[in-house]
């Protein structure tokens, strides 16, 4: 059985239709990734799936049972708050700690259990998140821009290590980048999103479809689509993109 | 022993203390020291019905702050900032309750009372009502205690580890209206919003752990309000804001101790 199936979804969000008629299964232990342009609704569709968004039309079907582990795009901390990163790692279920050492050292953060959230760096922040969504053994693990905040050697180190989790653990990925060219190379299956699904397949089958190459160009494999993209692509809902706009310095909105 | 008045109104400071340490919490991690005022503000119509329709204080302030909570919790992010709907609710609430309470002739009322509260007058019946309604708000803290604290820290983590942060918000609502109908006879309306925040930020600097945080504001709040009530004996002042100061003054007390360890 499917991991997880969309069945024609429809979201609206503050009047207006960010996801319209999605339609999209996922199989367990299979790793996908959702591409899209800037308000595509790429975060809209995780956060349906979670159960965070209530669907207009259509709906989420998860299979019985199913363990989700969730990176989210961002995640302030409140000054206010004392969080140790062993006390997050048992949120909301208590772990022991010898399980929370554990995941720290296969996560490459090691002997961090007692410092403050407050006080790692971005490329440690992002590894205890993972480390925590993978503590509950979950079928799939989702992940929202997850590299958001880290230099290239650090996002390239993190995507070989979500590799590392599937070969280790099978569960499902399913996740969104703008990294294409780190990301594709890493999926079995990549979805284009843009309000609707444009066109999924293999990266490389994806990569030469006319749709996909509306949205980002016809760089090398999608490559120079993080640079520069112009895009003809229109919709008759009211998402209004820059025609040529730069991703490395845009930040993602989710509407 | 519960036959002596400072007896009983110490026990009834502790056990106020003890409900709103783990709240004051939320309300603190959250950032909605509006939402406790605008509740406890509230409290005073619900002083003024409960007098018109001779019912019990402690139910009809309990019905009132609760109304309160939900209007400010479902209108929030629906147009209006929640410090401007603070200003337009909590304030309203106030003048409504002061102007109902005016009506009320023939029952003289001591609205002083209830304005800063009467720690000294607290009855038997009303200290059976302080500890259970702390007892309830303290297991419901502790019941919902992992949840409350994955949705404080983000929404969609809750989501995901199938918790639902509206429902959370509800609880932390229902016990913090508790909370105010419980502590109004001991601090008064104005003055709980300084019982549920100062404790807290008091033992923010010390703490590691959010468990840590909860307690130390519980052994603060009771601290405050012990020591307030024995400065308010020695030099005759009114007992509920003597209580608030004795906080403040610990509040200071412990933000210059973390300000000297930091430049150690």
């Amino acid at each position: 059985m499917s991991l997880i199936s969309l069945e024609h979804l429809s979201v609206r969000l503050g009047g207006n239709t960010v996801l319209q008629d999605v339609n999209f299964t996922m199989e367990p232990g299979e790793i996908v990734t959702i591409v899209g342009p800037n308000g595509s609704g790429k975060s809209t569709m995780l956060r349906s799936i979670i159960g965070a968004l209530t669907p207009d039309h259509g709906r989420v079907k998860l299979q019985d049972g199913l363990r989700i582990g969730y990176v989210p795009q961002s995640l302030a901390i409140d000054s206010t708050l004392p969080m140790p990163v062993h006390r997050f790692m048992a949120l909301p279920i208590r772990v022991p700690r010898a399980k929370i050492v554990d995941a720290l050292e296969a996560a490459g953060v090691a002997g961090l259990a007692d410092r403050a959230m407050t006080d790692l760096s971005g490329g440690q922040f992002q590894r205890v998140l993972l480390a925590r969504a993978l503590l509950g053994d979950p079928h799939l693990l989702i992940l929202d821009e997850a590299t958001q905040g880290l230099d290239q050697p650090g996002s390239a180190a993190f995507y070989r290590q979500i590799e590392d989790v599937r070969a280790r653990l099978g569960c499902g990925i399913l996740m969104v980048s703008h990294e294409l060219h780190v990301v594709m190379s890493a999926s079995d299956r990549v979805i284009c999103l843009n309000g609707h699904v444009c066109c999924e397949g293999r990266p490389e089958i994806v990569a030469e479809a006319p749709a996909y190459r509306a949205l980002f160009g016809s760089g090398t494999q999608g490559a120079l689509a993080l640079y520069r993209h112009e895009h003809t692509h229109t919709h008759d809902d009211d998402h209004d993109h820059d025609h040529v706009h730069d991703h490395k310095h845009d930040r993602e909105h989710s509407h | 022993m519960l036959d002596d008045f400072l007896t009983r109104a110490a026990l009834a400071g502790v056990g106020v203390a003890i409900a709103t340490a783990p709240l004051g919490c939320f309300v603190v991690w959250r950032r909605m020291a509006y939402f406790g005022d605008a509740t406890a503000h509230a409290a005073i119509l619900g002083v003024a019905l409960s007098l018109t329709l001779s019912t019990s204080i402690f139910g009809g302030v309990l019905v009132v702050a609760l109304l309160m909570a939900l209007a400010v919790s479902s209108l929030s992010g629906k147009g209006y900032a929640v410090d401007t709907l603070l200003g337009v609710l909590a304030h309203s609430a106030l003048a409504f309750g002061l102007v109902a309470v005016s009506f009320l002739q023939g029952v003289r009322i001591d609205l002083m009372a209830y304005l800063f509260g009467d720690v000294l007058a607290v009855t038997r019946t009303d200290l059976a009502v302080i500890w259970g309604g702390a007892g309830l708000v303290l297991a419901l803290t502790a019941w919902r205690w992992s949840a409350l604290l994955t949705a404080t820290l983000n929404p969609d983590l809750a989501y995901a580890s199938n918790i639902d942060p509206k429902r959370e918000q509800l609880i932390l609502t229902v016990a913090l209206a508790l909370v105010v109908a419980v502590a109004i006879k001991v601090v008064g309306a104005l003055l709980i919003g300084a019982l549920l925040v100062i404790p807290a930020a008091t033992a923010r600097p010390f703490a590691r752990t959010p468990e840590a945080m909860a307690v130390m504001a519980a052994a603060l709040g009771a601290g405050a309000a012990l020591g307030g009530l024995w400065a308010a004996f020695h030099f005759d002042t009114p007992t509920g804001p003597t209580m608030v100061c004795v906080a403040a003054v610990l509040f200071a007390a412990s933000n210059a101790v973390a300000l000297l360890r930091r430049a150690v």
